[in-house]
């Protein structure tokens, strides 16, 4: 099952970004390129130090284990291995499994003739990562702005950061990603919906095409996107969320310091309200 | 190449409205087709209407309406009246729910929680009514009823959050206020009063799930567009028969990552991703509270609160280090 049947004619060289046939072969399903070679590269070296730092945590119970970044203290600087220096590698293994993994997808993408969407999708989705992890960390100053690598310790992040702005819900970039993150999730069950129900139709019917797709709609709600829009509404929803969750957190802190709450202020303070 | 990287629709065709696949002879007459809209062709269909309303549509858009301006009518009542002050004030406005001497009662002067009763029993009428309309629409084209059962799992966690959890907690109090910050305020004092929320399983499975959803609607809403020039976008014949389009779309999740959905397939993932991000979502609010008093120290005894080293430890390497 490695090669699918009509899967042999796609399987051509070319398409690379650099290094011409270097590395431009398949294992088992898998391309590997040379950016699977560096994304093979950054990922066991960054999965090798987090048992290392496991190790040094006293626990490898996955939900327990926690990888944190420096000490405040020690600013932007390197810190020692078991300090935090740790999380500081493990943080560039990340981004460089990530970078690799974003270029290995435009290559297949060039292979198969396909446009360019996955591999700028993917790049949001690595660009709020860097956001939290670096360019807020060197915006305050000090690595220890990061979020630690451990499954409950990340969460007990996201708790106390968000408390130290007294109430995070009312961040306005983050009222905008939640809502997003909703309509995406409610956007895929209606599309998801549809298409099933279009394959899948009551028994002895025959299966339904985009007429029945746009008839239902706009029977339904009066409007119908089309096949073609959906992905398009759908690929903008997703990629609004994962924006609008960079923005909301990196503008808390860097650019505003106090209660969240105490941010609409501005909105109270409008002259025209006593008119 | 970029002409075929298919972000905006930039030549639009126009033909005729169409009127909508024949409805059967026992249905109300749909209205007719409303026109053409240039803007919303960009993006996608450029044709507004026609819509079918239905016995179901009018009951339902009445009782949502009903709803709407009880909610209103109460949020202006609490600023005497002023429509400055309702504008200014409107996200700190709320309707609140009962106070909570009254319970489980449905009879309580309308100003302590009758009218948040009022609004959340025909709000809740509403959207039973919008989802019965989902299933009447399917049925009547010869559709699966797949949107019926994907809208119910959202009318549980709903249900869940206003009418199940406050009656086995026994009182409409426990309920979310109708309101911007209000339901927000609710969220944060419900997170803290049971010992944080993040500690609830349940709840970690939704955002787990919503989050996955999100992810699998950038890959798939990627894919289909990055497929657009080989007509990918042309779901159901590609599920019925294979081209090139699914073929290319499938081998590169493939070479990617050593796996692929097909195109039915990959909208079974999106379903059930979907659905259970409200279904996980309202098990882990109606365990809040009736089983469960405070998800920390829940966390605390089955041993999987993270592992953080003793507050007293001085670090000897930190010594050097500048303050």
């Amino acid at each position: 099952m490695a090669v699918l049947s009509f899967e042999k004619k796609y399987r051509v060289r070319g398409g690379t970004l650099v290094g011409g046939d270097l590395f431009d072969f398949w294992v088992g399903p898998f391309y590997v390129g040379l950016f699977g070679v560096t994304t093979i590269f950054f990922s066991l070296l960054g999965t090798a130090l987090i048992l290392v730092a496991a190790a040094g945590g006293g626990t490898f119970n996955p939900w327990r284990i926690n990888i944190a970044p420096p000490d405040i203290a020690y600013g932007l600087r390197l810190a020692p291995m078991a300090l935090g220096g740790y999380w500081q590698v493990i943080t560039i293994c990340a981004l460089g499994a990530f970078g690799s993994w974003a270029l290995r997808q435009a290559e297949i993408a060039r292979k198969l003739g396909m446009g360019m969407h996955i591999p700028v999708a993917y790049s949001v989705a690595v660009f709020a990562f860097f956001t939290l992890n670096v360019i807020r960390p060197v915006l305050m100053g000090a690595w220890g702005h990061g979020f630690p690598y451990g499954i409950f310790s990340h969460l007990d992040w996201v708790s106390n950061v968000g408390y130290q702005y007294l109430h995070f819900h009312y961040n306005p970039a983050h009222m905008i990603a939640v809502t997003l993150f909703f309509t995406t999730t409610f956007a895929l069950s209606l599309h998801a919906s549809l298409v099933l129900a279009a394959i899948n139709p009551a028994k002895g019917e025959a299966v339904k095409g985009a007429e029945h797709e746009n008839s239902f709609y706009r029977d339904f709600i009066g409007y119908s996107i089309g096949t073609l829009g959906i992905h398009r509404l759908g690929l903008f929803l997703a990629l609004s969320a994962g924006i609008w969750s960079a923005i909301c957190i990196v503008i808390s802190g860097p650019f505003w310091t106090r209660g969240w709450p105490e941010w609409w202020g501005w909105w109270l303070k409008l002259p025209f309200w006593s008119i | 190449m970029a002409e075929y990287q298919y972000l905006f629709t930039r030549i639009q065709v126009r033909g005729p409205l169409y009127p909508g696949v024949p409805l059967p002879a026992e249905d109300e007459p749909r209205s007719k087709p409303f026109g053409f809209s240039h803007l919303a062709g960009k993006l996608g269909d450029a044709q507004i209407g026609p819509m079918y309303l239905g016995t179901y549509g009018v009951l339902s858009l009445m009782l949502g309406f009903i709803a709407f301006e009880i909610i209103g009518l109460n949020m202006l009542a609490s600023v005497n009246w002023n429509p400055v002050l309702f504008v200014r004030d409107l996200f700190w406005l709320s309707l609140d729910p009962p106070l909570p001497q009254h319970g489980l009662r449905l009879m309580m002067p309308m100003h302590e929680g009758g009218w948040w009763l009022l609004a959340g029993a025909c709000l809740t009428a509403s959207l039973l009514l919008w989802c019965a309309r989902t299933y009447a629409r399917a049925k009547s084209l010869g559709l699966g009823t797949h949107t019926t059962w994907a809208f119910m799992g959202a009318i549980w966690l709903f249900l869940v959050l206003g009418f199940i959890r406050p009656i086995m907690m026994g009182s409409w109090s426990e309920a979310v206020p109708f309101g911007i910050f209000s339901h927000l305020d609710w969220t944060a004092a419900f997170s803290i009063r049971y010992g944080n929320l993040f500690y609830n399983p349940f709840h970690a499975l939704s955002i787990v799930f919503l989050y996955g959803s999100v992810l699998i609607f950038a890959m798939h809403g990627a894919t289909i567009l990055a497929v657009g020039r080989f007509g990918g976008e042309r779901e159901v014949e590609h599920t019925i028969d294979r081209g090139t389009a699914a073929e290319r779309a499938g081998l590169f999740w493939r070479w990617t990552m050593g796996f692929n959905a097909t195109y039915e397939s990959i909208h079974r993932w999106a379903w059930w991703f979907a659905i259970l991000t409200p279904v996980t979502g309202g098990i882990g609010i109606l365990l809040t509270g009736t089983l469960v008093d405070n998800w920390y120290l829940w966390a605390m005894d089955r041993g999987f609160v993270a592992s953080y080293p003793p507050y007293d430890t001085v670090n000897p390497y930190l010594q050097g280090a500048p303050r």
